[in-house]
Order: C-alpha cells, then structure tokens, then sequence
C-alpha cells in the first residue's frame, strides 16, 4: 500500500488466507487486536505472580506444591517481584494501549485508511511477541527467574549466577527481552508519529484531533526518545555478563566471600540510563489513558472537554518535563542536594499540568447530562486514582522525605495507584468503550458496572492500607518481614489487603467473561452506539478492511461537539460539512 | 510576508490532507529513526565520558603512527563514501539510473574498506592484548568503552552497506525511486556523522601524549 496516499487512496484488498489474514496481517486493525491479546494474556501472568506475592506475604511457611523444595525461598519471591513488574510495565501497560488501542484506533480517527508503515507494523508486533516469549522463557530456564526488580539494578544484574539463581541465564533473557522490547516500541513509536503527521484527512488539523490522538501521539514521541536510551544501557549490560566488560560494576566487589575481576564500572551509570528512559516509561504508561479519559468523559457527559487546547498542552507540557525528571528516582542512590533540589522542583512542577487536566475533567463533567455506562465510570474512576495516586506523589518528590520513604511500601502503593491501577482503568474504559466498534457487539452493561465496583473498591482497599504499612516502616522487597516486631506489628494490614488481592482478582474474571461471551452473545451494536462524535464512529462497527469503505472522510469540526445549543441533535460528528449540520437545526 | 500570512500558511499545512512538510513518509520515517538512533549512540558517548571522567589516569595509549593514521584515513574513506553518496543521490533524481547505480557501487565499496581497515585495527589491538575486558594498560573499560562503541558503529556501517547494495539492486532494475536512494542517503550520512563523534572522542582524545 503506498504510504502517502492521501489524494488518491489505495485500494486496499483484504488478503485471502487465514495466515495473511490473522497472523502476519498487516492492517493496523488487526495488529492491534493481536497487541491487545498479548497484553490480555500477559496481564493474566502478571496478577498470578502478584497473587502469589500478596499469598506470601502474609502466609511465608506455607507449603506450595508448585515450588520447588515446597516453602518458597526470598530468591523465589524476589523472581516473582522482578518478573511482575516487568510483564506489567512493559507487556501490559505499555502494550494495551499504545500497541492496542493506538494501533487499532489512531487511524481511524484521523481518518487514514492504515498505518504509514504497515509492514514496519507487523514486524513491531512480532518483534514485541517474541520479546514476551524471552521473558516467560526465563521462567523455566536453569536458575530461574531474574531477582534483579524490573529496574534490573546493577551490580545484582551485572554478573551471573554467582549473585544468585536467577541471574544466569534468566537475567540474560530478561535483558533480551527488553532490548528487544525496545527495538520493537521505538520502531512503533516511529510509525505513530508519522501516521500522526502525514496521513490526517483534510480538514483534521492538530487541535481538531481527539485527545485520544494526543495522547498516543506524544506517548509514540516519548517512546521514540526513551526506548533507543535503554537500548543502549540493555547492550552495555548485556557486554558486562557476556564479555567481561565492566561499565556498571565496581572494584573491589566482594560476594560469597570472592573478589570480583571487575573495576572501574559505576552503578549509578545504569541507573541514570535506566531512568532516564524509566520516568517517561511512566507517562508512557499513563498518557494514552488520559486521552481515553478526557475523550469518554466528554462522550457521557454529553458535553465538549472542558478546556480543549488547555488539556492538549498539558499533554505536551507532561511529556516535556517527564524527560527531565528521572533522577528522582535516585534520592537515595546518592547525589548532590543541588541536582536534588532541581529534580524535585521539576518533578513537583508536574503537578502544574496534571492539575490543570484534573480540573478540566471536572470541568467536563459540570452540568453534563451524566450516563453511567461502563466505559464512563472506568473514566471516573481513572480520574479518581490518578488523583490519588499522584498526590502521594508530590511527597515523594521532597529529597527529605523521599529518604524514609522510598525503601518503603508507601512507594509501591504510590506507583501502583497513579501508575499501574489508574493506566488499567484507562485501559478498561477503553475496551468497554470500543469493544462495539472493534468486536460488532456491545459488551454486558450490568457485568461491567459489577466488574467496575469490585475493582474499583478493590483497588482501593490493596493499595490505600500500604500508604499506612510504608509510613510504619513497612520495607518493600522483604519476602518475610514477620519475625521482626515491627514486621508482625503491620500483618493484620498485609492480611487485609491479600483478602482484597484475591477478591479483587476474582473479579476480573468477570470481565474476561463479559469480554469473550460478548463476542459472540452481546448485542449487535450499530455504527455509533454512543452517539459520539468521532470518526471511529462514523463506519461501520467492525470497519472494512481500509476502514472507510472507500469515503474517506473530510473533517469540519473539532472532536467535542456535543449539545451544542440550537441543534435537535446532541451530538455533531466531525465529518459533517455545515450544511449538513445544518439540517440539524 | 506579514506574520499573518506566514500564520496561515502554517496552518493550511497543518491542516490535514497532505503532509506538513511535503515530503513524502518514508522519509520522515527515516528522519524519525535517526533521532531514535541518535539517542542511542548519544547514550552511549555519554556512558563513555562518565566512566572516563570518573576513572583516574584513563589510558592515552594511540601513537600518532600508527594508530591515529590509520583511524584518519578511515575517516577519510567514510567521508568519501558521503561525497559519492551524494553524488548519487543528485544522479538518481537525474534519472541517470546507470550512473545512480556506480556511485553506489562506489559508496558501498568505501563502506566495506571501512570495514575491512577496522577490522584490522580490531585484531592488531587484540594481538596487543586489548580486549573488552582487559589491556596492558589497566584500565579495561578502556577496552569495553572503545570495542563497544565502535562495534556498534561498524554494525551500523555493516548494515548499511546491506542496505545500499539493495537499494542499488533495484533501482538498477526500476523498482526503486530516488526517493529511496534519498532516504538510503540519510541513512549513510547519518552513520557518517556517528563516527564524527567517535573519531575525536575515542581516538584523538586518548592520543598518546609523549
């Protein structure tokens, strides 16, 4: 297909073949359906691993057939923190929305018939499938697991199994894996970027593009910056096990009573690389589900965003400080109180634009004719744990206080509220909000609105109990803290918030089954069973091969317009030359 | 033009429909990697120079003769292969697609001596008993920071002659445009550039100062 087919478009054929068709297809539609499934499948893996740690938590002797040796080990329990975080970091959170639903829909609403680079599309998705295959090999490799977090610390990551089980081989598929992992994101962030550039129809200029758009389009410029440096950092590593180099190791190391060949190296190296692309990791995580937010709290609200160039300047505004923020992570690695200070003015300077998105949301939902579907209270409910989440935040920025509290739990329930619980909301309004167009059939409204309070309430109580277990000492990472006094003292939480773990993942099977018996029992959902305003909404639910069935659209009008005063309709869909909208009236 | 006018015409550009900057994706694509591939190498001489500075006495060990020779004349073939690079490039849009084809030729020739010249200076080092992790002079990651980084430029230059020998394969045979010759071009220039930064941070830098 040609690349840059705007005047005249290319005809697209749907290829014939199942392989062509389902495997190595190259419509953007259905590598993102594949991207979604992959997340789908990884988010499974991911709650088991962290069910199992919550399971540990408060039951440490307890005897697991599935363990070798019966009792789990703290090498094990440090294999199943590393191995969660990173399938939630990189194959959930980074996967479901921009590889999913910016693949899927980023297209369409710009009106283009595929990606710029179809074929750069399919081998990103291959590349990242093959990534996710590297990193469950590492659980059944020699040794096991890394133990290394999925921030993979150096020197612990840096040189072999004499570190630990763990460290051999599964450290080194780990490290493959997110090297690939990065090759494939910034080869999609690239594609992103140029579709978003070039293939918007006429009429779609920036500030008609729904927030949606700005969200995954400045997440696709984040990943493009932040990917190639951790690509760099996961090579220099991988020379550091494999050739015997030494840049992130030190002199003078001392383990199991032996003295390391390595000098010269520094820990702090890895970590400034890290970082650097770890703190836009973040946003990238998060961006696109503040884009779905905005977008379906302005659809059920029947009302435009509240603040429109405002919340797309914001985006702009997250991303741009994201870059230059990373060293907070590293308060307690040491570091001048100069550099320290700059990093948490910057850092609390974030709250500038999250503000101004925070109230815009609210704005949007002033006076607004409110319909609690699904989609809109995982939208309100992402609101709600961003802002609570990111609060927290703003603690954490302050070098003093950060010094207490960042070995501690209340880190965890920080990032998992702000970072991990929020961005899954964003990716749940998202699936509940376009399953219709993707799929041709509505989803269950009562089992979703089951689903959202189970999960909401259920975030709420795992993640809001670890603020208070991080301020009474509570150390992350421990594997058994219950036989220090203070360690015992915070059990009864941990045990409150485990009951709340496994009932929390209870429930998402309620949504796995909405999810796959909707695709063939829900209600056949119509063009636009929203009444929204966008051009996903304007063909046909699933769209056509090259999305628009030949017509491609011509844009007249911003993304919101919603109730506009004077017209019968309460919604006017961006294609709609004002003398059609004139009809309206 | 007022400020108005030069207003809407960034605005009719940016209004959909065609691409802002007329060219065509491919070669904003191109334009997009390299960035991406900058950080990369960015990261990368910025690894170099903080373990450098961190390290006391880093080793100076490269002799004007031999070493520094053959590294400028190295320099010397890369920045030639550019010349011709674009020499074919002006060719392609010519339509000359015979003489498009042997600058090419010319190009990836001066990509492979390249190559071949660093590969020898790899194994005269290793005959020295310079290794990633490990020289004469004790500072290894003297050894790790250098084979590291001109490692993954000689891959990019590697590739790259790949790269071009396709691209002069077909539009010798009239399925490539210039366009693709152009976009191969900013690749190769883009590789270039790379080792202008290496050149004078990995060798002049540790020239042997006696």
């Amino acid at each position: 297909m040609s690349s840059h087919a705007q005047t005249g478009h290319a005809v697209v054929v749907e290829p014939s073949g199942f392989i062509r068709k389902y495997i190595f297809s190259i419509d953007h539609k259905v590598i993102g359906i594949q991207y979604f499934l992959l997340a789908l499948t990884a988010v499974c893996v991911g709650i088991v691993l962290s069910l199992l740690m919550r399971f540990h938590l408060v039951y440490p002797g307890a005897h697991l057939p599935f363990v070798s040796g019966g009792i789990m080990t703290p090498e094990q329990y440090m294999a199943l923190v590393t191995m969660h975080g990173t399938i939630m970091v990189f194959f959930v959170l980074t996967t479901a929305p921009q590889g999913g639903f910016g693949n899927y829909f980023l297209p369409i609403q710009i009106g283009a018939p595929d990606m710029a680079f179809p074929r750069l599309n399919m081998l990103s998705f291959w590349v990242t499938f093959l990534a996710f295959v590297a990193i469950l090999a590492a659980f059944v490799v020699p040794g096991g697991a890394p133990i290394s977090g999925w921030t993979g610390y150096t020197p612990l990551s840096g040189m072999g199994e004499v570190t630990g089980p763990g460290e051999g081989m599964g450290q080194t598929l780990w490290i493959v894996s997110i090297s690939l992992f990065c090759l494939a994101s910034l080869l999609g962030a690239l594609n992103f970027i140029a579709t978003t550039i070039d293939l918007r129809a006429p009429g779609m200029t920036l500030f008609r593009m729904p927030l949606t758009v700005w969200g995954w389009f400045v997440t696709a410029i984040l990943g493009l910056l932040a990917f190639g440096v951790l690509l760099a950092g996961g090579v220099l590593l991988l020379l550091d096990r494999s050739a015997g180099t030494s840049f992130f190791l030190p002199a003078g190391m001392v383990v199991n009573d032996q003295l390391q060949p390595h000098s010269g190296g520094s820990p702090l190296l890895w970590q400034h690389l890290f970082w650097f692309f770890g703190h836009p990791e973040v946003y990238i995580a998060i961006l696109p589900g503040m884009g779905v937010a905005s977008h379906v709290l302005s659809t059920f609200s029947r009302k435009p965003v509240y603040g429109y160039r405002a919340m797309a300047m914001a985006i702009c505004a997250i991303g741009f400080l994201g870059f230059m923020v990373w060293g907070h992570h590293m308060f307690l690695s040491g570091m001048s109180p100069y550099s320290g200070f700059a990093f948490s003015v910057l850092t609390m300077s974030i709250g500038v634009p999250s503000a101004i998105k925070t109230f815009n949301w609210i704005g949007t939902l002033w006076g607004g004719k409110i319909q609690f579907k699904s989609p809109m209270l995982f939208a309100l409910g992402f609101v709600s744990l961003f802002v609570s989440g990111g609060l927290s935040g703003l603690f954490l920025a302050q070098p003093a206080v950060d010094n207490m509290l960042h070995g501690g739990y209340y880190v965890v329930a920080h990032f998992h509220l702000v970072m991990g619980v929020a961005a899954i909301f964003g990716i749940f309004a998202a699936t509940y909000f376009w399953f219709p167009k993707m799929f041709g059939r509505m989803m269950s409204e009562p089992l979703g609105k089951l689903h959202f309070w189970f999960t909401f309430a259920g975030a709420y109580c795992i993640f809001m109990p670890m603020h208070f277990v991080g301020l009474a000492g509570g150390i992350r990472r421990y594997a058994d803290a219950t036989g220090t006094n203070y360690g015992a003292a915070l059990q009864p939480a941990h045990m409150f918030m485990t009951y709340a773990a496994f009932i929390t993942g209870a429930a998402q099977l309620v949504f796995l089954f909405n999810f796959f018996w909707s695709l063939k029992h829900g209600p056949v959902a119509g063009k636009n069973p929203w009444n929204a305003t966008t051009l996903e909404w304007i063909t046909d639910s699933p769209p056509p091969i090259d999305n628009f069935g030949g017509h491609y659209p011509s844009v007249y009008r911003g993304p919101y317009e919603f109730s506009v005063p004077g017209y019968r309709q309460d919604f006017i869909p961006q294609n709609l030359t004002p003398d059609q909208a004139a009809l309206l009236k | 033009m007022s400020e108005a006018e030069f207003e809407g015409i960034v605005e009719s550009r940016w209004s959909g429909g065609a691409s802002p900057f007329a060219i065509n994706s491919k070669k904003l694509g191109m334009w997009l990697f390299i960035v991406s591939d900058s950080l990369t190498f960015s990261a990368l001489l910025i690894s170099y120079a903080y373990v450098r500075l961190e390290t006391p006495n880093w080793p100076r060990p490269f002799e004007i003769w031999p070493a520094i020779a053959k590294s400028s004349f190295m320099t010397f073939v890369l920045l030639s292969s550019s010349l011709t690079m674009v020499l074919g490039v002006n060719a392609a849009f010519k339509g000359d697609r015979k003489k498009t084809v042997r600058y090419l030729i010319a190009t990836i020739i001066c990509g492979i001596a390249f190559v071949l010249i660093h590969a020898t200076e790899w194994v005269t080092l290793f005959g020295e008993g310079v290794t990633p992790w490990g020289n004469p002079w004790g500072t290894p990651l003297f050894g790790g920071t250098f084979f590291g980084l001109t490692g993954l430029h000689m891959l990019h230059v590697t590739i790259g002659v790949a790269y071009l020998a396709i691209i002069a394969w077909g539009f010798g045979k009239g399925k490539y445009t210039a366009e693709h010759v152009e976009v191969s071009g900013l690749y190769w220039h883009f590789v270039d550039l790379v080792w202008m930064f290496i050149f004078p941070m990995v060798y002049l830098l540790s020239v042997n100062p006696k």
